[in-house]
């Protein structure tokens, strides 16, 4: 496997700029000749298909959900960075790519971070112009706010829906061009495989999630947006249909996986309530704007918090982290929660739980400001929860929520297969080993919206494309092969539930390779997971057949694509020998117990090569070359 | 908690289907209502039966997947509330719940509990948007919005598209959605430009799907788990009414592209 990022050359500041007129384009004549298939509708996909479609291409677009408009970005509260320096606060291109490739823990790529910085602004004026209804100041202008890992407020947001908005926006462009008739947009159906002729990306294999069909599409470029793998945990804050399969098939294809490690874990979500749970809510991260973090400083503290006087209570990230305080990025968040946790001062039944308390800011600036900010929040939290935040303080704790890892792509966003790109959480280029608030739904439209369609072009009119049609005996192929597994899944006539399985693989990798990790439990998963496989494919029970909807079909084909992957990631975490952002090994941390790199062995990006069924995957490195900033050791006090 | 649930089961849109009654023990008001399906899929499974088919998706009521009538209310008792959302300490040990789907003619039964509400997604593509392309457009900041019309706006705009007004509407009437999406982009100066053309091919398209007129019950408003304002009906009638008095020839917003 050949890792070419093929990083334009010249100044950081011009690389994007110079790529933009150096790359080929296609004439508005040639365009409609070209066929291109999006999977997966949240921003980035709905983005780049609207987009493409916009500029003439035929456009094909899948998604799983009965509707594109409830892909999960939609569930994105916070908001949305942009450099725009709106508040004259300080803020400047370089300074949000500097944030972010710091929060990154440096593990990412200069260029591709700083295009992304570049691109921020104009993603807001293209949701202002699409009717985005961004919170307002009174003179009319758009309000910001701050989040973690950042000292300016570049944030903008629709009160705690923004990726709810900016979702829809994306959705009404990508509507427009469906009832224009330049995209087909195929619901409810799943892509099970990629298809790959003469090493370029030609084409994918469907089920249609109703009648259970098995369709081959062909086309002259694939673009995956099918988000991240969070949902290996089973508990995670991703919607329950979220899976790693699209991704995991185009990886068994040839297209290598980069840093699967590196997961997010969330500081602010609900506590686990018992075994039923099958998912977690998230609070979001603007939360921690106006309430303060807290346990009892003496363990097992069993007061009711009110009851507890200010004198006894630690507000450990402003002791901590004195001038971020509680927006301290997230994994060190997460990190600092766990480790009260973990010395016996949680709070709530579980233990397994810090304070978030807005009793200051209550007072401060009175209740009414409180709702006006959180109001959808504080109601959600009651729901779940029925404990009353402004009266009592939420007990939050970390939560699986972003996988920054995905699939390898190189400045053009392009796979290590010709022709399959890969955009938004599903590759893997801009977060590196962290990713900071706001920053995922500027990542995943800038991919789609103003990086994409350009890129694509590119490798449209410098490849020579045959014509090619879903009649090609390699369609066959996959097909058949993709028959044969549904087949062999419905089999199985073992006891246990496809939920089951999930359930079990998602408590080995929370417990091993959750928020600390050791080489010893890392070892331990790495042997329990193919016996858990093992297990997987002789005792599963599902109902039904594969010729109808099948919603037990679907999750036993996601679990077994996770069962497989999640032994990657363990892999993966094992082999990488230092901490950085949400990748965690307690044998390598500071006196002060925070995250050691080991930057002359590790700056690198771990990308993986499928070696075949049976086979370990062969690891191969992307140097990570920096020349802009410095690498520091990430300081937050 | 032990209940006990009624449950409509249809195999396809084409079989008839019945209510089934299943009993349910050990349920922690802690639990979310769809936790609770998937306890009764598990025990289903386990008895070598077929599992309930349920839309659902991110489970914290902003996707607009999830649906069910529970009994008689479009997701269920608890107001604001969407079915993922609301908790079995709503309800009471020994209670008996009926589980329906949405019914309405524009939103066929797919299987079970799962309905077609793609019927939605066509209103959306006859006109609820801005004809904008990607790029060239100006800077956020230079049209200046007043913050009450943002904020109203933004009322409108949390619909979440799920449906529930039309299950809960005698007349199925898809009023409440379509006026959410008019109201939210007649108020932005962005989307006054063809507002015109816009509420006349969304409300043209939404009859075409087969939903009814609205005769003012206002049950949408109700259990709209997003809390939309039939204020904003009262929108979508003066707009269509002004659109329809000004109204030229070509304004469907296919025919001038």
């Amino acid at each position: 496997m050949k890792l070419d990022a093929k990083i334009p050359s010249g100044a950081l500041e011009q690389k994007w700029s110079s790529h933009k007129f150096a790359m080929k384009l296609v004439s508005p004549a040639n365009k409609r000749k070209y066929k291109v298939i999006v999977v997966g509708t949240g921003l980035a996909g709905a983005s780049a298909a609207a987009t493409l479609a916009e500029l003439g291409y035929q456009v094909e677009v899948f998604c799983y959900q009965d509707s594109p408009r409830r892909a999960h970005s939609i569930a994105a509260q916070g908001g949305i960075n942009a450099a725009k320096n709106y508040q004259n606060d300080g803020d400047s291109t370089f300074r949000l790519f500097y944030d972010t490739i710091k929060g990154g823990d440096f593990r990412a790529r200069e260029a591709n971070v700083y295009r992304l910085a570049e691109v921020s602004a104009a993603i807001i004026d293209q949701a202002v112009a699409q009717g985005v209804p961004f919170a307002r100041e009174y003179g009319g202008l758009l309000a910001n706010r701050s989040f973690g890992g950042a000292q300016v407020s570049r944030t903008f947001y629709a009160r705690g829906q923004t990726g709810q908005q900016l979702l829809l926006g994306a959705y009404s462009a990508l509507s427009r061009q469906i009832g224009l008739g330049s995209i087909r947009m195929h619901t409810r159906s799943e892509m099970l495989d990629l298809v790959v002729i003469d090493g370029l990306a030609r084409g994918i294999i469907t089920r249609d999630l109703v009648s259970g069909v098995i369709d081959s599409w062909a086309a002259d470029a694939v673009v995956l947006a099918t988000g991240g793998y969070g949902n290996a945990f089973f508990l995670s804050t991703n919607a329950v249909g979220c899976n790693v399969t699209a991704a995991f098939r185009a990886y068994k294809k040839g297209a290598g996986f980069a840093n699967p490690c590196y997961t997010q874990i969330h500081p602010t979500c609900i506590p686990v309530s018992g075994e039923h749970q099958s998912k977690l809510t998230l609070m979001s991260e603007s939360l921690r704007n106006d309430a303060r973090v807290w346990v009892p400083k003496q363990k097992g503290d069993k007061r009711r918090p009110e009851e507890i006087p200010e004198n006894e209570r630690d507000y450990y990230l402003e002791r901590k982290y004195p001038s971020f305080g509680n927006l301290a990025p997230r994994d060190i968040a997460s990190r600092s929660a766990k480790e009260v946790c973990d010395e016996g001062r949680g709070v709530g039944e579980s233990a397994l739980g810090v304070y978030l308390d807005f009793g200051e800011a209550i007072s401060r600036l009175g209740e009414a400001k409180i709702t006006e900010r959180y109001a959808n929040l504080f109601q959600m939290y009651e729901r779940i929860t029925a404990d009353n935040p402004y009266h009592t303080p939420m007990r939050i704790y970390p939560a699986v929520h972003y996988t920054m890892g995905g699939l390898w792509v190189d400045y053009n966003l392009q796979s290590t297969i010709p022709g399959l790109h890969v955009i938004g959480e599903a590759n893997f280029s801009d977060h590196g080993a962290n990713r900071l608030g706001a920053s995922a739904l500027m990542q995943g439209l800038a991919d789609g919206y103003f990086i994409l369609p350009y890129t694509l072009a590119h490798y449209l009119a410098s490849q020579r494309l045959d014509k090619i049609t879903s009649d090609h005996p390699a369609f066959a192929i996959a097909k058949a092969e993709v028959s044969k597994r549904l087949k062999r899944l419905l089999s199985s006539k073992g006891k246990r539930s496809p939920r089951s399985f999930h359930r079990e693989l998602g408590m080995l990798l929370w417990e091993h390779c959750g928020m600390a990790r050791h080489h010893q439990g890392l070892s331990r998963a790495l042997a329990k997971i193919p016996e858990l496989r093992e297990e997987f494919w002789h005792n599963l029970h599902i109902s039904g057949d594969a010729s109808s909807f099948n919603q037990q079909l679907e999750h036993a084909g996601r679990v077994a694509d996770f069962l497989e992957f999640g032994e990657l990631m363990c892999r993966d975490a094992l082999l990488r020998e230092e901490s950085c952002g949400g990748h965690f090994r307690s044998e390598y941390q500071t006196p002060e117990g925070e995250a050691l790199r080991h930057d002359e062995t590790f700056a690198h990006v771990a990308v993986w090569e499928h070696q075949g069924e049976g086979k370990a995957p062969l690891r191969h490195q992307e140097e990570l070359v920096f020349s802009a900033v410095q690498l520091s050791t990430r300081s937050y006090k | 908690m032990r209940l006990v649930l009624h449950v409509w089961r249809q195999k396809s849109p084409e079989e008839a289907g019945a209510m089934v009654s299943y009993r349910l023990k050990e349920i922690s008001p802690d639990m979310s209502f769809l936790e609770m399906l998937d306890i009764l899929n598990e025990q289903l499974l386990a008895e070598e039966k077929d599992p309930v088919a349920f839309d659902h998706d991110c489970r914290e009521g902003i996707c607009g997947m999830c649906s069910l009538v529970i009994n008689g209310q479009a997701h269920g008792p608890q107001s604001g509330t969407t079915t993922c959302q609301l908790h079995m300490r709503s309800f009471k040990d020994g209670d008996e719940i009926y589980i329906e789907p949405f019914r309405a003619k524009a939103f066929p039964v797919i299987r079970d509990l799962v309905t077609n509400r793609s019927s939605f997604d066509r209103i959306i593509q006859a006109g609820g948007f801005v004809s904008v392309r990607t790029g060239g457009v100006p800077d956020g900041n230079a049209l200046p919005i007043p913050k009450t019309a943002a904020d109203l706006a933004m009322d409108f705009a949390a619909c979440i598209g799920c449906g529930a007004c039309v299950a809960a509407c005698k007349n199925a009437s898809a009023m409440l959605f379509v006026s959410a999406k008019v109201s939210q982009l007649a108020l932005l100066p962005q989307g006054k430009v063809e507002r015109e053309r816009r509420v006349l091919a969304m409300v043209g398209q939404m009859d075409q799907e087969g939903f009814g007129h609205c005769s003012n019950t206002f049950e949408c408003e109700a259990v709209c788990p997003k809390e939309i304002s039939v204020s904003s009906i009262a929108r979508l009638n003066r707009e269509y009414t002004r659109a329809a008095l000004l109204e030229r020839p070509s304004s469907s917003p296919t025919s001038s592209e």
